[in-house]
């Protein structure tokens, strides 16, 4: 019986056999040849030739663009996350307190996270903020002068930061689902010991979800590390290169001038950035994370 | 009754709220879909909602295009891109999730675990030598590059959420039917596959709305205009776009958006269950 029930067990090598070979083929090899790549000079037509750390040399030395693009990213990433996910938590704390119609309201605040990062999406974006679009035109009727969304360096990193916060839902349909698994008592308890909302929130709604917001939080930095739709279609990295982020930089090396190494090392030191990022944060946060029974 | 009182002005204080957080986040999208009926002067001079001279002809005009290529064209590539992509996710992320939540073998733990950190491994870090390897391959141009990962089941986060599901059916019934003789793959088919339609259709629902959306992919592999993909081919419309023309352009993204919004609106309890089985993206 033994024996049988391990030849039995050992089949589920072969469901695993298209994901073995698809990790092989399209995960493993990319990164490690990839990180080689790094090391070489390589443009399509010729093969590569080993050059070193030259690559990496040239990038932090002498290439102010690749500067631009990392500080635009980074300021992007601390820009856009911190609302995002501010917003998705506080409509969901909001949508927890039992009032009716939460159906429709969640239908209504997830409806912009279904189109991502369309270029519909984008279109639109550029139309609502150009400098004659709707934005400025409704907030000349209110009395205020127009703002150059896009048009000034100051504002377009900005600008391009509410397209991603514009779509919060997901997040928030996250964050609702978790906030409905903290224990009812809890907060009756909390209540009788006359702790007030915002006391709450701090002891315990928040030590509750931190499982959900920190895997939140995480996936939302790879990706926005990486957003190009957005800025590639709205403002094309400008202007004067305000919104040039890193994924346009990896975009224009690998694909317009075929320098396959140099994007290759651009891409490890975005990849380097996103774990280091992810790092500091787990290093920041450790002190207030709450494992429910040491789940998780 | 005070305290009562108190948390009634409390519900109407959240209900105005929230109404008015929902209007700014429709808002942009009415706009766009009047906006579509608008003369160009219109687009830019008027802070009203509604065309005051609606055009008809946006919709029929910029369907059309420019050349001989027709929006009827990008979708059929769209939807030759897309629906091969979606099926074999749901197949290749079904079959290895069965793997990973009913036998147990050696590294298994291992072999999750490296699923798990690829959830995390960035597109960016990967896209060159595949685009590589697709060129030496002769797939660039063609949607092969979209469908052959996946169907190697290079969709961890689908497999996860398969996983999560398989794992909350009970064994008793693969048991039995394995006693009444069905093979592994036959409890795969005849038995777990009907009683995890749901998760089947979020899978779905989801990779068919990310790749539809997907712009960065399709600009690097498809290059020629006969096999675009909407997507590809509303950035080329807003590119060539002469002045005349940007409520052709608005229309167009509307309609683009009509797929996504329809799967929403008919299969909303799957959206719902898939993000909180631990989606996150978009």
């Amino acid at each position: 019986m033994k024996k049988n029930m391990r030849t039995r067990d050992s089949v589920g090598y072969l469901y695993l056999l298209p994901w073995i070979i698809g990790f092989l083929t399209f995960q493993l090899y990319p990164l490690i040849s990839s990180l080689y790549y790094s090391f070489t000079s390589f443009n399509i037509t010729s093969s590569p030739r080993f050059i070193g750390w030259d690559n990496y040399v040239t990038m932090f030395t002498s290439d102010p663009l690749f500067w631009t693009a990392l500080g635009n990213t980074v300021q992007y990433v601390m820009m856009s996350i911190p609302m995002k996910i501010g917003f998705a938590l506080f409509v969901a704390m909001l949508l927890n307190q039992k009032i009716r119609g939460i159906n429709l309201y969640r239908t209504l605040y997830y409806i912009p996270s279904i189109f991502g990062g369309s270029v519909a999406v984008s279109i639109l974006w550029r139309f609502l903020f150009m400098s004659g679009g709707m934005v400025n035109r409704l907030l000349n009727t209110i009395g205020i002068a127009s703002i150059p969304w896009l048009s000034s360096p100051n504002w377009s990193l900005f600008t391009l930061s509410l397209l991603s916060v514009w779509q919060f839902g997901s997040s928030m349909v996250l964050f609702l689902a978790s906030l409905k698994q903290v224990p009812e008592d809890l907060y009756e308890a909390a209540l009788i010991d006359g702790a007030g909302r915002i006391r709450t929130f701090f002891a315990i709604t928040l030590p509750m979800i931190t499982p959900v917001l920190f895997f939140n939080i995480l996936m939302q930095i790879i990706n926005a590390f990486q957003d190009f739709t957005g800025a590639f279609v709205i403002t094309n990295g400008g202007p004067l290169n305000s919104t040039y982020l890193f994924a346009l930089k990896l975009y224009d090396e690998a694909f317009t001038y075929f320098k396959m190494g140099y994007a290759s090392a651009l891409s490890w030191i975005l990849f380097i950035f996103i774990i280091g990022f992810t790092a500091i944060f787990f290093r920041f946060s450790n002190a207030v994370t709450f494992y429910g029974d040491g789940e998780a | 009754m005070a305290c009562l009182r108190r948390t009634n002005t409390m519900k109407i204080l959240i209900h105005v709220l929230m109404t008015l957080g929902a209007f700014i986040m429709i808002y942009p999208l009415i706009w766009l879909f009047f906006s579509s009926f608008k003369t160009n002067a219109e687009i830019f001079g008027s802070i009203s909602l509604l065309p005051s001279n609606p055009v008809w002809n946006t919709y029929a005009k910029g369907w059309a295009g420019s050349g001989q290529i027709t929006y009827g064209n990008f979708y059929a590539n769209t939807f030759m891109l897309v629906i091969p992509t979606v099926v074999f996710t749901v197949v290749s992320s079904s079959l290895v999730a069965y793997g990973f939540a009913r036998f147990n073998f050696r590294f298994k733990k291992t072999l999750f675990m490296i699923m798990i950190s690829t959830l995390m491994l960035p597109n960016a870090v990967i896209i060159i030598p595949r685009y590589l390897l697709f060129n030496r391959l002769g797939w660039l141009n063609s949607y092969l590059p979209f469908i052959v990962p996946v169907a190697f089941a290079c969709t961890p986060f689908f497999i996860y959420m398969m996983i999560q599901f398989f794992r909350g059916l009970s064994r008793s019934m693969d048991e039995a039917a394995t006693i009444d003789g069905c093979s592994t793959f036959q409890v795969y088919a005849l038995v777990l596959m009907p009683l995890c339609k749901p998760a089947l259709f979020s899978a779905a629902i989801f990779q068919f709305i990310w790749t539809w959306n997907d712009f960065f992919n399709s600009l690097i592999y498809i290059n020629s205009v006969k096999k675009y993909p909407i997507a590809l081919a509303l950035r080329m419309s807003l590119d060539a776009t002469s002045a005349a023309n940007w409520n052709q352009v608005l229309a167009m993204s509307i309609l683009s958006l009509v797929p996504g919004t329809i799967l929403f609106f008919s299969a909303q309890q799957y959206f719902v269950d898939g993000i909180s089985s631990g989606a996150i993206k978009g």
